[in-house]
């Protein structure tokens, strides 16, 4: 796959291998991931697609037993080298899961701010700005203005996955992770994170799994097929989609498994 | 889709991309560090109690040996010391106990799960819990002007009246007594078996008790024949806990049973239990071997209590594998 | 209607019954106690009783402040001692506890839950009052900690297990170290019921009398020197029951129901912060 003329950032796989223990889930995996695109990464239920995306913030080794051969280049830097903390890494890269996670004892505002905080010490304004800004790119802040201070936990399912997102857009990553973002959601809220994804990429690269077909045709400029811990696939959405090269492509796509 | 103020993120002039640090956090190392010395602390208490225990009883097991455990003289003048009135009088009231609270608690137990209304089992789980709230020295408070009259007034004629002609009720009443001991342990311990025996029954998958519905059985038919099966080594778990407790009961035991160095089979007569003595005479001990004699029965009361709790807690593991069920009540 | 039909149906309303019954008369005994104390105690409970010091044996009046302060004194002081140690430790557990060392802290956690108190007051007394010397309110608190602590590492642990694991990535994943992420995130979220099992404790150990005998020892007179012998309400009481005076007798149900008062306020306290946190998350 040829890299697009704007290769100002991207995330890249080199043959990244993911195991557990001595199972490989993920097998020698090179992708280049471009900037300010969306990238969609298919597969049936146990492919590795997760997995492959938790290796792209080092949140895989955080599991038991997990571990990486290979490596994954942001912006040209090796993010599995001994020297980089993997902390901050994951400060530049965020992640949404599948579930919405807010922090039960903060606030809405404080959930949102919770990112930066963590990142050191900002003033009240800046912090203010950061929430605001956050929230109106997550689509969020026209609901929920008015009761920044309330519990989290108060929002609506689809409005928490939001917040979740506007939380990890606040510290202002360059690239963004979601794990099957709409997996919970209603058909409204699924459509408002769609559209989120429209949006962001302008501003983000956004690397999103999901095992619904259709959402990834919608949403997504590239997409990646995974099958059992290999990459059968990967290129443009509509070329993927339409006339795939690989014969397991075409039978996922056309519903001959899943 | 209308189109949001989205603000350019800032490119060129941020600072480096890169900030990388060393290897693995600080603030990780020094957490786990903090954390492992905080629990450190636990082994080394144990270690230090046993060790004590041991050094402290030492004198003590070198003069006497086994003859320790089945000797009953205890004679501090003579410095001649043996166990055998006190643990006879532990495992004696310890029994009594159990005897009495097992079928109020395990009924108490059946009956919230089983049986009781919605409404009702929060309050009578609350009253019950709060039995194991009260302190060791009220329930002797309550024991000494309370329990032994009414059981010198009532229950001791009744008793003696049905079956006095047993060595268990034989000799005069004076109140302080094996019983009074064993009954007040047995209120004591009735919350703790309850607790448990009704975590264990939760446990219990619904499907047993639905199956033996299916098949037509009546409610207490279902408990009986197809709950309380399942959760038979839990429920007896249950039960050993209880013991494990009435073993280490200290003051409303030493307030009710005699505090005498006595064998006998009437448990109208004041006896004595390991944790008793120790209350009692500890202070009075005045030679070293006499103290050593009291660190002794310690030990051997610590070893008995933690033996019978182990057990408890492999057979409530059986049904309850791997949750905290038990470890509030341990 | 068939014979065997009707047995049994008759003997599951025996059944019935009887555990019923049954139920009943332990929370008989409950009420028992619990009235006893207030029809026998509540005539003492007067501004006196509150604010005055023992009087000589034999003479009537007096009060139990000295106790209450001492009770006070004793049980802040474990708590001091006992709150961090045994958090903390309930803490690595949930952190850190899947390895060896951990499982021996549980290990030994629940081996000193089921030891009896008077074995860890006779410890107590090795290691700090014969050294020392003499009695204090130091060696009954470290006594009283030595008790709260294992419980408190339970119960902590037991709590802070009940986070969902999906909080504790979310937070690692916006790029929280792991200790932050267990204290202000993981910590924080399992706090109510981390009070409600310290509560729990405290109560638990405000009663205790075993521990204090050999340690803190009681004092007649008023004394806020914690290296020097304290009374406690749980001392007081033993003293005044088992003692030949109808009004130590008088005495010693007051005393009661205010020690009875105060761990009841504890649990209910206790109670209470788990409700909240069932409120909060909806």
């Amino acid at each position: 796959m040829a890299p697009p003329a704007d290769a100002r950032l991207q995330l890249e796989a080199v043959r990244l291998t993911a195991l557990y223990g001595r199972r490989a889930v993920v097998k020698d995996v090179s992708i280049i991931l471009p900037a300010h695109t969306v990238t969609a990464v298919i597969g049936p239920s146990g492919c590795g697609k997760s997995t492959f995306l938790r290796c792209l913030n080092r949140m895989h080794e955080l599991s038991e037993g997990g571990w990486v051969t290979g490596t994954v280049l942001l912006d040209g830097d090796d993010i599995y080298a001994d020297a980089v903390d993997p902390v901050q890494l994951r400060r530049r890269v965020g992640m949404v899961f599948q579930r919405p996670t807010p922090f039960p004892t903060m606030s809405i505002y404080d959930n949102v701010a919770a990112g930066l905080r963590v990142n050191g010490h900002r003033s009240r304004a800046d912090v203010d700005a950061a929430v605001e800004r956050a929230l109106r790119r997550a689509a969020l802040w026209d609901e929920v203005k008015d009761r920044l201070r309330r519990s989290a936990l108060a929002l609506s399912g689809g409005q928490q996955q939001r917040l979740c997102i506007a939380r990890a857009l606040a510290p202002e990553p360059e690239v963004l992770l979601l794990d099957e973002p709409t997996a919970s959601l209603d058909p409204a809220g699924t459509q408002r994170i769609e559209e989120l994804c429209h949006e962001l990429k302008t501003n983000y690269t956004i690397v999103i799994v999901t095992h619904n077909l259709q959402q990834a045709a919608r949403v997504s400029d590239y997409t990646a097929f995974f099958y059992v811990g290999d990459l059968v696939e990967v290129g443009r959405t509509e070329m993927l989609f339409t006339t795939p090269t690989q014969e397991r492509t075409e039978a996922y796509i056309t519903g001959r498994f899943g | 889709m209308t189109a949001l103020p989205i603000e350019p993120v800032a490119t060129a002039a941020q600072e480096p991309r890169w900030r990388l640090l060393r290897g693995v956090n600080v603030g990780d190392r020094v957490y786990q560090g903090v954390l492992t010395v905080l629990a450190v602390t636990l082994p080394l208490l144990l270690l230090a109690l046993v060790g004590e225990l041991l050094v402290s009883a030492w004198p003590a097991i070198r003069r006497f040996g086994p003859h320790f455990l089945w000797s009953s003289v205890w004679d501090p003048v003579a410095g001649v010391f043996g166990a055998a009135p006190m643990i006879f009088g532990t495992l004696a009231s310890s029994l009594i106990a159990l005897v009495i609270a097992v079928p109020l608690a395990l009924g108490v137990s059946i009956f919230l799960t089983e049986f009781a209304p919605k409404w009702v089992r929060q309050p009578i789980a609350f009253l019950v819990e709060l039995l194991a709230a009260i302190p060791s020295v009220v329930y002797g408070l309550w024991g000494i002007f309370v329990l032994i009259p009414f059981l010198r007034s009532t229950v001791v004629p009744s008793l003696r009246a049905v079956l006095g002609w047993t060595p268990f009720f034989d000799g005069v009443f004076y109140g302080n007594s094996l019983l009074a001991g064993g009954v007040i342990l047995a209120i004591m311990i009735v919350p703790y078996i309850a607790a448990v025996s009704r975590e264990v029954l939760l446990a219990v998958p619904a499907s047993q008790r639905e199956a033996a519905l299916g098949m037509g059985a009546t409610r207490w038919e279902a408990v009986w024949t197809a709950v309380v099966p399942y959760g038979r080594a839990g429920l007896i778990g249950a039960i050993i806990l209880g013991l494990g407790r009435a073993l280490g009961e200290t003051m409303a035991v030493t307030m009710l049973i005699g505090n005498r160095h006595d064998i006998g089979l009437s448990v109208l007569q004041p006896a004595y239990t390991m944790a008793a003595a120790i209350a009692n005479e500890f202070s009075e001990a005045t030679t070293n071997l006499y103290l050593s004699a009291l660190f002794e029965v310690g030990l051997l009361l610590f070893v008995i209590t933690v033996v019978v709790n182990a057990l408890a807690r492999l057979l409530i593991w059986q049904v309850a594998r791997g949750t905290a069920v038990g470890s509030r009540a341990l | 209607m068939n014979p065997r039909r009707v047995r049994r149906r008759v003997v599951n309303g025996v059944m019935t019954g009887l555990v019923g019954v049954l139920s009943f008369l332990a929370v008989l005994s409950l009420i028992l106690i619990l009235g006893n104390l207030v029809v026998k105690g509540a005539s003492s409970l007067d501004w006196n009783f509150f604010t005055k010091n023992p009087v000589p044996a034999g003479e009537s009046g007096g009060g139990v402040a000295n106790a209450i302060v001492g009770t006070s004194i004793i049980v802040g002081l474990a708590c001091l001692i006992g709150l961090p140690i045994g958090i903390g430790a309930g803490l690595y557990l949930a952190e850190f506890g899947s390895g060896r060392l951990g499982w021996t802290v549980r290990f030994v956690a629940d081996v000193l839950n089921g030891t009896p108190s008077i074995v860890v007051g006779i410890f107590a007394w090795t290691w700090l009052v014969k050294p020392m010397g003499h009695f204090s309110a130091l060696a009954g608190a470290v006594a009283l900690a030595i008790l709260m602590v294992p419980m408190l590492a339970r119960t902590t642990e037991e709590m802070v297990r009940l986070v969902p694991h999906s909080l504790r990535e979310a937070a690692l994943a916006l790029g929280y170290p792991r200790w932050r992420t267990s204290l202000r995130i993981v910590a924080r979220t399992a706090l109510a019921g981390i009070v409600t099992g310290s509560l729990v404790g405290i109560a638990r150990i405000a009663g205790e009398t075993a521990p204090l005998l050999f340690t803190a020892l009681g004092n007649l007179n008023f004394s806020t020197h914690v290296l020097e012998p304290m009374q406690a309400l749980s001392l007081q009481i033993y003293q005044y029951a088992t003692g030949p005076f109808d009004e130590w007798h008088r005495l010693a149900w007051a005393a009661a129901i205010v020690l009875m008062g105060l761990v009841l306020l504890l649990s209910v306290a206790a109670r209470w912060a788990i409700r909240q946190r069932h409120g909060a998350a909806r």
